[in-house]
């Protein structure tokens, strides 16, 4: 195996003292995709939040263990977090575009990193909606207002406006729940391109989905890290108990 | 139970295979009852029943791509489907053993046999058994049982080797009997052959229990396969 993009170590995590997160220890390989998945508040949207360090400002709560960026400890002192958040991409759920149009969108991250050349600005247009595999459907219209775009497309512009800042890392917290099945292969499709240039962790919003996409899952119950192994052995021979009850649908 | 539905059409599959494996267990050893009591209406009754095992087959297989597309099992769930898939493919094969037995019966005819069967009745029963506890160790996901039947292989083969060695003698000794020495040698080989694909239907159980695809070939030495 090649140096991991991402190691954690023994991470513990508690919210008001009740522990979402037990003694976590993985790592993430680089151009992969690693699927974080399991019951609801099993830990996983945690786990992803602390990887991008969104709970910075969540009060009350307690981290123990370590994040490594490419060997960095990214809960050090002195780190830069919005330093971070550039190499660290975050997708959730809901697509939210800005308001604006599909090209403001996309150059917005880039131009208040400073790229002020409009020739760069074109470039990282085109390279991030191809990336984002929507290239070919909005290239034509790259100045109309990015509301009026599907869900499916606004979930794809908002993985391409993360991709423009041309972070290392992506996460994506369930971004295709909202949307249909076929704009769903698209964004699916769209992350097994992107992870030629990137390290991708994506939580799925079904187990198929997690099935389809995952290189690593990872499955988490109760705040544990019940089995992480390749994704193509986990879902036709989990080794835990609880790992086959949940995967099988017999769960609970 | 949270998905009641599934489990029930799971164990439905597994029925019918059992269902299945049931008739070509007798098919086995009914083929070569008739071709020792030289019945040929009873041969050709047991040539069309073979389409019946086919059509069971294709049933069977259509289910289970049902079961997938509608319930998309995983783990184990998937493992047990893929191996009812694999194994009423064997099963239908070794029913056309039985059926291939028949049609040797037809293609002597009527007339006496060249001597009393012995061996090739011994094969029929053996590699009945032997399919039996099969598909028993598969309903039970019986690991162990799985991992021992393959040996009795080479007993199957022993007597493939012995009617081989036996009617090639008889040819020697008189070659006017050559074309129906050659067809029962047929006869032995399509038992032998059943055997084998017993071994695979073992092989599915550790695979259903385990995900472990391994071979459970005993008989490297042999010539045959």
């Amino acid at each position: 195996m090649t140096e991991p993009k991402i190691r954690i170590e023994n991470i513990s995590y508690a919210y008001d003292g009740a522990p979402a997160l037990r003694n976590i220890s993985l790592e993430v390989q680089p151009n992969t995709i690693t699927v974080f998945f399991g019951p609801a508040g099993g830990g996983k949207t945690t786990l992803l939040r602390l990887i991008n360090r969104l709970n910075d400002l969540v009060e009350n709560t307690k981290i123990e263990g370590r994040i490594l960026l490419d060997g960095q400890d990214i809960y050090a002192p002195g780190v830069d977090v919005s330093q971070l958040r550039r190499k660290v991409g975050m997708v959730f759920a809901l697509p939210l575009p800005l308001p604006g149009t599909l090209r403001e969108n996309v150059v917005y991250g880039p131009k208040r990193a400073g790229v002020r050349d409009v020739r760069r600005l074109v470039e990282i247009t085109e390279r991030s909606l191809t990336q984002a595999a929507l290239w070919d459907e909005v290239k034509d219209r790259l100045d109309s207002p990015a509301s009026a775009l599907s869900g499916g497309q606004q979930q794809r512009l908002c993985i391409a406006r993360s991709l423009a800042l041309e972070p290392e890392v992506l996460l994506l917290d369930e971004p295709t729940s909202g949307l249909d099945p076929i704009s769903t292969g698209k964004v699916e499709a769209a992350l097994q391109e992107a992870k030629k240039n990137y390290t991708i962790i994506i939580i799925p919003h079904s187990i198929q989905q997690a099935a389809r996409v995952a290189d690593y899952a990872a499955f988490f119950l109760m705040g544990e890290l019940i089995e992480y192994r390749r994704g193509r052995e986990i879902f036709t021979t989990p080794r835990d108990k609880r790992t086959e009850d949940y995967v099988t649908g017999r769960f609970g | 139970m949270p998905r009641k539905t599934f489990e029930l059409e799971l164990a439905q599959l597994e029925t019918e295979m059992l269902t299945m494996a049931a008739q070509v267990e007798n098919a086995l050893t009914e083929a070569v009852d008739i071709l020792e009591r030289r019945d040929m209406d009873a041969a050709r009754a047991l040539i069309a029943r073979d389409h019946d095992i086919n059509a069971q087959r294709f049933a069977i297989e259509a289910q289970c791509l049902v079961v997938v597309a509608t319930q998309q099992p995983m783990a184990s769930d998937l493992r047990v489907v893929a191996a009812i898939l694999f194994n009423v493919n064997e099963l239908e094969r070794i029913g056309d053993y039985a059926k291939g037995i028949a049609k040797i019966n037809l293609l002597i005819g009527p007339g006496p046999l060249l001597k009393p069967l012995v061996d090739i009745p011994r094969m029929a029963e053996l590699t009945r058994s032997m399919l039996h506890r099969a598909i028993d160790a598969f309903v039970r996901r019986d690991v162990a049982l799985a991992r021992v039947i393959p040996a009795e292989d080479d007993q199957v083969d022993a007597l493939f080797e012995q009617v081989n060695h036996d009617l090639i003698q008889m040819i020697i000794a008189d070659p006017s009997v050559t074309r129906q020495a050659n067809l029962l040698t047929w006869a032995a080989h399509n038992l032998e052959r059943a055997a084998d694909r017993v071994t695979n239907l073992c092989e599915r159980v550790i695979f259903t229990v385990t995900g472990e695809l391994i071979e459970l070939d005993t008989d490297e030495a042999s010539p045959l396969e």
